[in-house]
């Protein structure tokens, strides 16, 4: 079934068409889980510090394909 | 978490993604006749509502914090993609979607398949693949809203079923593409609030606590709206000074 296929492609389309991008944003997420919640900031700064993190990667990759 | 941005946002994203069906339907209909194309579409969409309906349920039944770093990264990945683009076209960078090329194309795409005529196979499924492929954009857009608090599926669902409302009213009243909605600032203003909700649902589900609770949301788009209305100029000096050194 060739729309299946074409599903398939735009499900993963949806996510992913910068793979660098992509890369970046999952793994900043899994920092967050794994280590912000064990480093010895106030809690109100954490949520901050996520954004923060997600806001340099955006900049980043879109100043990055300017350039290019 | 309040009603509003979780329907504003599945409306504006729902938007985007109907007037993209919208404009290849209306192809397949002018050249191919409106019976094959009007049912490819219904089928579609009385999928898409079974897929909603069965998803929307069977969330109910995993923990809300799996569900809210699972759907909240997804929304992040969705989100700040669709951001990304959208800085990038508002600088120049990339060129503009367009409505009216992508109906020429697709009608000169239609009339050369020939045929029609009684019961017309390709029409339909020229019509149900993208309503399913904008559809699925949709589903997953209302599903990741809905999913992130409770009482939150059927807020995102309407805003959904609106924009539906909406571009079938405007289709009907314009019959042809809707070439002069603002594609490239509805993805502007789409990717910041669900990288927004994203990065939201993304701290719920670790566990941080938000400054201000559910209140923070709104500080996060104003945040993400700050952070790409500065990514453009920055983005197009960027853009510009690659140009200027190439040409030297």
């Amino acid at each position: 079934m060739h729309w299946i296929k074409s599903v398939a492609q735009e499900i993963f389309g949806l996510f992913v068409d910068d793979g660098h991008f992509a890369i970046a944003i999952l793994a900043w997420v899994a920092f967050s889980a794994l280590v912000l919640p064990h480093i010895p900031v106030p809690a109100v700064a954490k949520g901050p510090i996520l954004f923060i993190g997600l806001a340099g990667i955006l900049v980043d990759s879109a100043t990055r394909r300017a350039r290019r | 978490m309040h009603a509003g941005p979780s329907v504003l946002a599945a409306f504006l994203a729902s938007l985007v993604e109907f007037v993209e069906a919208l404009t290849v339907i209306l192809a397949v209909g002018t050249v191919r006749g409106w019976r094959g194309a009007l049912s490819g579409a219904a089928a579609a969409l009385a999928l898409l509502i079974v897929i909603i309906a069965v998803l929307g349920t069977a969330l109910t039944r995993i923990p809300l914090a799996v569900i809210q770093l699972g759907v909240g990264t997804l929304l992040l990945l969705f989100g700040l993609r669709w951001l990304r683009k959208a800085v990038l076209r508002s600088a120049g960078v990339l060129p503009l979607h367009d409505e009216a090329a992508a109906f020429a194309k697709e009608t000169d795409a239609m009339r050369r398949l020939g045929g029609g005529g009684g019961w017309d196979r390709i029409a339909f499924g020229a019509s149900f693949q993208i309503t399913m492929l904008e559809g699925t954009e949709v589903v997953f857009i209302v599903i990741a809203i809905g999913a992130g608090g409770s009482g939150l599926l059927m807020p995102a669902s309407l805003g959904a079923l609106a924009a539906l409302l909406v571009v079938i009213l405007l289709g009907l009243a314009a019959h042809k593409p809707l070439a002069s909605v603002p594609e490239n600032s509805l993805k502007f203003v789409v990717g910041v609030l669900l990288s927004a909700f994203g990065t939201f649902w993304v701290g719920e589900g670790i566990g941080l606590d938000w400054p201000g609770a559910d209140g923070s949301v709104l500080g996060l788009i104003a945040c993400f709206l700050v952070v790409a209305w500065f990514a453009v100029p920055f983005c197009r000096t960027r853009s510009e000074r690659r140009l200027t050194n190439a040409a030297e």
